[in-house]
């Protein structure tokens, strides 16, 4: 066999290997979404959206208090761990050079990203509700911040060095302050993909279900923004629903699968639209 | 500093350099000055008027970490004329041009010793407000770095940094300094839009005029015009020469070409030492070095 046609058909052999294996990912994926569209677009109506859980042997009911909870608790850890990741992400990447405490916090945040979320649940278990002696939705929304905070860390710095060192140079060229310079030139610059970067993060706790185990439990009453008690939210109600025999709670836990998987779907989607529109270019 | 011997006419600076340089105090660190009592190289002048010194050079030393990049370098920039920079990639110009704004301090391993007076004023000392004064001593860059803003933006954004303007005024300024930058006709309609949206050449005189529109008092043009194509490489040329009349200018070109035609002063830079300096006309006819001659004529490069 002459070099050509041997080099012809490894290439061919490694890319049928590849799109295979591409295949079997995207294959156990569409299954997936079928098994859930299938199961979960009938729990779909107004009284999913409109009631609150209903109890153990009793037909309809909804998941209205969960949906909000986990909206609330989502959108509550965003606000507590992005502003602190994003601080946090600047220093390392516009303080970070020649800082002996970058590295460290680097690594230590690199090790925090790949920790198992339950970690964090206990951790707050122990941190917060031990001491203040009851599960709450505040300790919910702090162990999905802290979940958030090197996701948010990580992005942010990615992003803010993706700013080329030329347009921090031009702006210190004009004698700008060095936090003028961050505020409106690199941030300005790396806002889309930041913006992903905090988009990711709540794709990424939203699914959590660990956490808001050790912290919030579940509750299956409405109870508002009363965020001092346990409270309802898909992830723990979808865990508990789906392992009963009841067929009303399975059904309201497919229903509740499809919409987060959907809900997560679509900050996804909106994370690659925003990155698209960035002004730089990698 | 009021005996500054750069200040005095050229005719007489010609006494032994030893002296001239001890009279001014000697203020470099004293290693240098002991090894290197030389004072700062000055083209030699022919028909054109002499203006003064805006900026004088003076046992400059540079280091990237523990690389001694630049070798005790001694000369002065003439106020209201075009020096230009030539020599090879990683002879030091573009370092040396990067010490005159400080901009080098952006990272911590690198650092210079000696002395750059400007005005009288050893920018080098640790006191000296950096921003101020970057603000007085503008730099372009290779790249056109236009910031992620409008047209307009890019523009006022120096300003505002230290003129509290009205909006009116402020409006004449920015006119003012992209008319001066030869980009008016160009973008008067779409000021609003981003500065990003240019093309590479409009960019870069985006950012001249970015950069006199904080009324420097010296231009620092770091090959400016290097990644342009000819017709706005020959926009920039001109408009460096417009410049002039009101900018002490330095550029750094890899183009010799260029430095013939916009410049008045050249200086040839070889391994980090200042080989020649002279009136542009002189360095590119009859040079006196050996290395400059064989550089400008393409023996090397």
């Amino acid at each position: 066999m002459n070099p050509y046609a041997r080099r012809r058909l490894v290439n061919m052999t490694v890319l049928s290997l590849s799109l295979a294996a591409t295949a079997i990912g995207i294959i156990w994926l569409a299954a997936i979404l079928w098994t859930l569209l299938e199961n979960g677009i009938a729990a779909l109506d107004v009284d999913f959206f409109t009631l609150d859980t209903p109890g153990s042997g009793s037909d309809g009911g909804g998941l209205r208090n969960a949906i909000f909870g986990s909206l609330i608790m989502t959108a509550l850890g965003t606000f507590v761990g992005a502003p602190i990741g994003i601080l946090a992400g600047t220093f390392l990447a516009e303080f970070g050079r020649g800082n002996p405490l970058a590295p460290a916090v680097r690594f230590i945040n690199d090790i925090l990203l790949s920790a198992p979320s339950i970690i964090v649940g206990v951790f707050v278990y122990e941190a917060m509700v031990l001491r203040m002696g009851h599960y709450s939705a505040w300790a919910g929304a702090v162990a999905l911040g802290i979940i958030v905070i090197p996701v948010v860390i990580r992005t942010t710095e990615n992003m803010l060095n993706l700013v080329p060192g030329s347009l921090r140079e031009a702006a210190f060229a004009l004698g700008t302050p060095k936090w003028k310079v961050i505020v409106f030139i690199t941030y300005r610059a790396a806002m889309q993909g930041m913006l992903t970067g905090v988009l990711l993060a709540v794709a990424r706790v939203s699914g959590e279900t660990a956490p808001l185990l050790f912290t919030v439990v579940n509750n299956q009453f409405w109870q508002g923004v009363a965020m001092d008690a346990q409270m309802a939210n898909l992830p723990v109600v979808i865990f508990q629903f789906a392992m009963s025999p009841d067929h009303n709670w399975q059904r309201l836990a497919w229903g509740g699968a499809l919409v987060i998987t959907f809900a997560i779907l679509i900050l996804n989607i909106s994370a690659r639209l925003l990155a698209n529109l960035r002004g730089f270019s990698k | 500093m009021s005996t500054d011997a750069s200040l005095t006419p050229p005719e007489q600076r010609r006494p032994p350099a030893v002296t001239a340089f001890r009279a001014d105090g000697g203020s470099a660190t004293p290693t240098h000055a002991a090894t290197f009592p030389q004072q700062p190289l000055r083209p030699t002048e022919a028909a054109k008027p002499v203006t003064p010194d805006k900026v004088v050079v003076r046992n400059l030393y540079f280091f990237y970490k523990k690389y001694e990049a630049l070798h005790g370098i001694n000369l002065a920039l003439r106020d209201k004329r075009v020096t230009a920079f030539i020599g090879p990639s990683g002879c030091g110009k573009s370092t040396l041009l990067r010490i005159l704004n400080r901009i080098y301090q952006l990272y911590p391993e690198q650092r210079a010793t000696g002395e750059v007076m400007v005005d009288g004023q050893n920018i080098l000392d640790p006191k000296v407000d950096l921003n101020l004064l970057r603000a007085k001593i503008g730099m372009v860059f290779q790249k056109p770095t236009p910031f992620p803003m409008s047209i307009y933006d890019n523009i006022a954004f120096g300003i505002r940094l230290y003129e509290k303007l009205p909006p009116s005024e402020l409006d004449e300024r920015v006119e003012s300094a992209i008319r001066r930058a030869a980009l008016w006709d160009e973008v008067k309609d779409k000021l609003k839009q981003s500065g990003l949206s240019l093309s590479g050449g409009q960019q870069q005189r985006l950012c001249i005029a970015r950069a006199i529109a904080v009324k420097p008092e010296i231009l620092l043009l770091d090959e400016p015009a290097s990644a342009l194509d000819p017709i706005s490489t020959q926009r920039i040329e001109e408009l460096i020469g417009e410049l002039k009349t009101d900018y002490c200018i330095a550029i750094v070109t890899h183009n010799m070409q260029q430095a013939a035609r916009a410049s008045d002063y050249t200086a040839f830079m070889y391994l980090g030492e200042l080989v020649e300096f002279d009136e542009t006309e002189a360095i590119f006819t009859h040079p006196k070095n050996k290395r400059t001659e064989d550089y400008i004529t393409g023996r090397f490069g």
